[in-house]
């Protein structure tokens, strides 16, 4: 615990330098409170509009968290579906692989051209984000198994649904990691694509509203919770993380 | 349990260039064969294609054992490293060969082959928190958990210190009395220590070499030991000579 205090601590020391920083910025400029506000009338804006926030905000974390799950669900479904099939491996690698290359932030008009301006086609931005990296990030480790662990199941006579989940998928955690990693950062920019596609509730609705009205404080406001909720996300992965470097490879 | 002798001949190959020339040898039942020969002659790819494993190399012959049944499912192996699980406890390490088959472990069996190596009290600790040594130990509980009549080592002592490295030479000549083993390595001193019959393997063919008269495992600091060293020696420096030299 001491370890975590310590991380605490200087986090909160590097919040308040940033904090100072942008003030400074501020106050020695003197640019005008429309382009750049201070800390104080952001703070002063997240205050006066809580409910207002509070309620967009609720709605855009509601779709990043359905989101999210269903992309790391569905993720982590295909990379078993193709470790275990090689038909799947056959007809679905390809596609993987060009998928990858295609922008899918790229697809949000289309997809809110399909799906309307709602949750539905914000909540498939998200998962489509999101699954792209977790399936080959996990699905890549899948594949790599050890020559020793391989030849071990090998000469066991292990079925490949017995090797996959006794030796592949506690190997291949770290790529699940590494996808989660990439999918709390890709989720949080997803929703303000698709709230900026077309949308009438949520953050990244309330910032374009805010930005057409030069409300630029409120606009920042909507920002640094936008912010607060993809670093909470990226709280929770680096401590699983942890957990499985502590659990899955050594002490 | 009765372990079979191996029969291989043919000659090995990578792609259309030729690996090891023609060899015709027998590996005798329940006896310790050793295949001595520098790195990267392809000593381990033979290993494979005993096991039946995935191999770079492609054999131009056969591997049968004597008794006539399939070698695949009567071999187990142990490897230099990277053949124990980092997340799974030594215990869990040794009985993964029942998961994997679907199998109700016997952790009991588990245990009393830990103790035999010298890890009873080591039974949950994690393959990070032991030796190398230590490792290798474990990886031999688990060879002998799988109780497979054909037992292939491939260099399984040569990342280990010398003094490390004799203990665990006695102690699997000891605790893999009976089987028929197939020990690779490219260390005249061990080859000769261990070995029932010794061959050494170049891209000449598989040549075999002389030994002392007593039994194996041999004390290491016998005159007899010593001089059969280095006669070896001496005949892996003509034999395995690169051509060009």
């Amino acid at each position: 615990m001491r370890g975590v205090g310590r991380r605490l601590w200087r986090g909160a020391i590097a919040f308040l330098f940033a904090i100072a920083l942008w003030q400074a910025v501020v106050s020695l400029t003197g640019v005008p409170r429309f382009i750049l506000p201070g800390p104080g009338l952001v703070a002063q804006a997240l205050w006066d509009n809580a409910a207002l926030i509070w309620e967009n905000a609720l709605w855009s974390a509601g779709n990043l968290g359905l989101g999210l799950a269903i992309g790391i669900v569905l993720g982590v479904e295909t990379a078993l579906l193709l470790t275990l099939s090689r038909r799947a491996r056959w007809l679905l690698r390809p596609i993987l692989v060009a998928a990858q290359a295609v922008p899918v932030f790229a697809l949000a008009p289309v997809i809110t051209l399909w799906m309307g301006y709602g949750m539905p086609s914000k909540i498939v931005t998200i998962a489509l984000v999101t699954y792209f990296p977790v399936t080959s990030a996990l699905f890549d480790r899948l594949m790599a198994l050890p020559t020793g662990l391989a030849d071990l199941s090998r000469l066991a006579g292990a079925g490949r649904w017995r090797e996959t989940l006794l030796l592949r998928l506690p190997h291949a955690f770290p790529g699940l990691i590494t996808g989660l990693r990439l999918a709390v950062v890709y989720g949080p920019l997803a929703v303000l694509i698709g709230e900026w596609v077309g949308s009438s509730q949520g953050l990244g609705h309330l910032m374009l509203m805010a930005n057409g009205r030069g409300q630029t404080a409120l606009m920042f406001a909507a920002l640094i919770v936008l912010a607060t909720l993809s670093l909470t996300l990226w709280v929770i992965v680096e401590a699983l993380s942890r957990w499985s470097v502590k659990r899955l490879s050594s002490a | 349990m009765t372990a079979p002798a191996i029969h291989m001949s043919g000659s090995l190959w990578v792609g259309g260039s030729g690996l090891i020339d023609a060899f015709d040898l027998t590996l005798p039942a329940e006896r310790w064969s050793v295949l001595l020969g520098p790195s990267g002659v392809g000593k381990t790819s033979l290993l494979r294609l005993i096991a039946g494993l995935p191999c770079a190399a492609r054999l131009d012959g056969r591997i049968t054992a004597t008794d006539g049944a399939p070698l695949a499912t009567r071999v187990a192996m142990m490897a230099q490293d990277d053949q124990l699980m980092p997340w799974a406890s030594a215990l869990n390490n040794v009985i993964i060969g029942s998961r994997l088959r679907g199998e109700r472990p016997q952790r009991d069996l588990a245990h009393r082959l830990l103790v035999d190596v010298g890890l009873g009290d080591h039974a949950a600790r994690k393959p990070a928190q032991l030796s190398a040594g230590q490792r290798q130990r474990i990886a031999l509980a688990r060879t002998l958990y799988e109780d497979r009549a054909v037992v292939l080592l491939d260099e399984p002592f040569s990342a280990l210190d010398v003094l490390t490295r004799h203990v665990m030479q006695d102690m699997a000549a000891r605790l893999l009395y009976g089987r028929t083993v197939v020990l690779i390595t490219h260390d005249p001193a061990e080859a000769i220590r261990l070995a029932d019959r010794a061959w050494i393997v170049s891209r000449r063919g598989i040549a075999p070499c002389g030994l002392p008269d007593d039994a194996p495992p041999r004390a290491p600091e016998a005159a007899a030991t010593l001089s059969a060293q280095a006669a070896l020696l001496q005949r892996m420096r003509q034999f395995c000579a690169p051509k060009a030299a």
